[in-house]
């Protein structure tokens, strides 16, 4: 299919918005009605058609403004991307694997002509059409992870492999769930996890570590997370808290609907050939309350979650003193009847609300 | 989530190769090489990886783990160097005795248990024998990348020597070979002693020689992560034993010269694996209960799991005793 692209702002007048398309395919990240922390990992190997997990990296609607986002903050703070001397060359691994993939998986979109190390890249969306040498970046205006994530939806983190570890040693980090790359370059899995709670002591990180210094070439691997968001941001980093944090006091009972966001992470993890560093590309789609609850099973399900979802998370994922107003909000969707299994909204078999009297 | 579940499956992902040359290098070693069945170029791979190669030996299939010693900017084929081992339970045979090119074979993706550290300042590549492979495809990334780098070579006699002979002439002064027949030994302690700040050592050979580098550099100074080695511990023969798999409800046994993973694999259970030598815990499997002693093999598990019998990696350890019950 033909994206349209959306015209719209992710910051001042919010002007972000859904279409159905969009909605249909949001990946709501809740396959039962409760969540707590699971590793649950998954292979990247296409999903039904339409959907976010068909592409190797999904390119929808939000394409052209969420890169314009990125280059407006890259201006204010260039610290968001970072590359530690001993990555080039997975930062060209990573561009090679995001064009070769794009390109056969839009070609409408993008097209990748290699001759050689002379290699011409056109981006249709953006309107780019430039020739380099393959493994030189004095051929590129940015280095080679910089240039291709300006061009690619979510963050991107590289990870150095070494001594049966993980080390964040570089990245593109724009639209992040409240963590600074700048504060975690350098840092092991186990270091920059720290702050999450609960999951420690449940061994979670221990078997997600072991399963990501597995992951090998040509089998990549895919998992949800998710948080809330006030207004359809983006960029809501530490760096940024001053500005972002207080609209989480401007809900009210009447605006909840369009300002509350739920927020899902598509994580993927790919083995990059040349480096033999990990990818963990971060994909941020964002869906408001009033939206997500034209999905009737959605609506119960995200009410029952948010009802009984752990204190120590609420707070974690910055909702605690929103919780009430949420589900106030939330709970005249939820008519109390049971939900189907998985993920899918299941439109066609699921029942409309039962209004309450 | 369960958006599109997919099983994982045993062991990376597979590629179908054609044997495009054998080449004899002495008497023992043969290089074998392998272009893509379908034409194309081969995944991209970081010098230091290994591919499976699997062999169909008379309706037994052995899957045995061998370098890629090519050069890694060079996608057109893989070739893998094999030393043959009479001793050994077969695969090395198979391959200098059966393999012939024109031949169709499976190989894996590769995985590199044994990547070059890109920090590092300089690179010093310690081999012994066959150890030489993954320096092969290390010395022509480090020429292609400019880094800094030297090699210290030890082989048994000048005959087999494996590559001494192109290593000598593409780099002088940079490959020191060491004959063993000649009384010539590498001057280890000197040799880190000399090195400096910022330097990385790789060895792979003999366990006696991974085990001597370690040793020396430990009490050199030298931190651990700034030292790196690679053994594939074969699978060793033993007595045969019977094993519950509990998840699949079987009872198999395992053969004198099978090891427990083929066992499982025979009897027609699918389990994880992929370097098939103790080292990448892809194929630990939690034990449900025992009566009897494990002989452990791997350099994946601790010592307290291996002294507790908690698990155990089916590739190259083995058991001894009453009975056996695995959550497999």
């Amino acid at each position: 299919m033909t994206i349209q692209f959306n015209e719209e702002t992710f910051r001042d007048d919010y002007s972000f918005h859904n279409s159905d398309w969009a909605i249909k395919r949001f990946p709501f990240p809740f396959h039962e009605d409760s969540y707590m922390y699971a590793v649950n990992m998954e292979q990247h190997r296409g999903g039904p058609e339409g959907s976010v997990y068909e592409k190797r990296f999904d390119v929808d609607e939000h394409y052209v403004s969420e890169m314009r986002d990125r280059a407006m903050v890259l201006a204010d703070d260039p610290l968001r991307c970072q590359s530690l001397p001993h990555m080039t060359l997975a930062g060209w691994d990573l561009l090679e694997l995001i064009m070769v993939s794009k390109s056969e998986d839009y070609p409408d979109l993008f097209e990748l002509h290699r001759n050689g190390n002379q290699w011409r890249w056109v981006n249709k969306p953006l309107g780019i059409d430039d020739t380099f040498t393959f493994l030189d970046e004095t051929t590129l205006p940015y280095g080679p992870m910089e240039y291709i994530t300006r061009q690619a939806q979510g963050d991107f983190c590289v990870l150095d492999q070494r001594d049966d570890m993980l080390w964040m040693d570089a990245g593109m980090v724009t639209t992040q769930a409240d963590w600074s790359l700048d504060f975690d370059i350098g840092m092991n899995f186990f270091e920059w996890h720290a702050p999450v709670p609960l999951a420690h002591e449940m061994g979670i990180f221990k078997r997600a570590l072991k399963f990501l210094l597995n992951i090998q070439q040509g089998a990549p691997a895919r998992r949800l997370n998710w948080t809330m968001t006030v207004n359809p941001l983006l960029d809501t980093s530490p760096e940024n808290y001053h500005k972002w944090g207080i609209q989480k006091t401007t809900l009210t009972p009447e605006n909840i609907g369009a300002k509350q966001h739920l927020r899902v992470e598509l994580q993927t993890f790919f083995r990059l050939p040349r480096s033999n560093a990990l990818v963990f590309p971060i994909r941020c789609y964002l869906c408001s309350f009033q939206d997500l609850m034209t999905m009737p099973k959605w609506g119960r399900r995200l009410h029952r979650v948010v009802r009984d979802l752990p204190e120590e998370l609420a707070t974690y994922k910055g909702f605690i003193d929103n919780r009430p107003m949420m589900l106030d909000y939330l709970s005249q969707f939820d008519d109390g009847l049971p939900t189907s299994r998985g993920v899918w909204p299941d439109l066609d078999t699921e029942p409309a609300l039962k209004k309450s009297s | 989530m369960s958006a599109a579940p997919q099983k994982a499956k045993a062991g990376a992902e597979k590629i179908d190769v054609t044997v495009s040359a054998v080449v004899p290098l002495n008497e023992l070693v043969t290089r074998f090489e392998f272009k893509a069945k379908d034409g194309r170029d081969l995944p991209t791979f970081s010098a230091g990886a290994h591919t499976v190669v699997q062999m169909n030996d008379q309706g037994r299939t052995r899957l045995n783990p061998y370098s890629i010693m090519s050069d890694p900017a060079d996608t057109s084929h893989y070739a893998i160097s094999v030393r043959r081992d009479d001793e050994g339970r077969g695969g090395s045979l198979f391959m200098h005795r059966n393999v012939k090119v024109g031949d169709e074979m499976t190989i894996t993706f590769p995985v590199n248990l044994f990547s070059l550290d890109l920090r590092a300042r300089k690179q010093v590549f310690i081999a012994g024998g066959i150890g030489i492979t993954p320096f092969m495809a290390m010395i022509a990334q480090m020429e292609r990348l400019g880094g800094q780098w030297e090699l210290h070579y030890s082989v048994r006699t000048e005959a087999l020597g494996t590559y001494v002979q192109e290593l000598s002439y593409k780099h002088p002064g940079k490959v020191h070979v060491y004959y063993d027949d000649q009384s010539q030994a590498i001057a280890l302690e000197d040799l880190l002693d000399g090195q400096p700040l910022g330097t990385n050592v790789y060895v792979c050979g003999p366990k006696g020689m991974i085990d001597w580098v370690h040793a020396t550099a430990s009490a050199a100074g030298w931190p651990d992560a700034n030292v790196h080695s690679e053994e594939f511990t074969k699978p060793q023969p033993g007595k045969p034993f019977q094993v519950r798999l509990c998840k699949s409800d079987k009872v198999i046994d395992v053969g004198e010269h099978e090891s427990l993973l083929e066992a499982i694999e025979r009897s027609g259970v699918e389990a994880p694996f992929l370097c098939r030598g103790g080292a990448c815990g892809q194929c630990e499997t939690d034990v449900v209960s025992f009566d009897g002693d494990f002989i452990h093999r791997d350099h994946w598990l601790d010592d307290d799991q291996h002294a507790n019998g908690s698990k155990i990696m089916p590739c190259v350890s083995r058991f001894v005793g009453k009975s056996l019950e695995l959550d497999r």
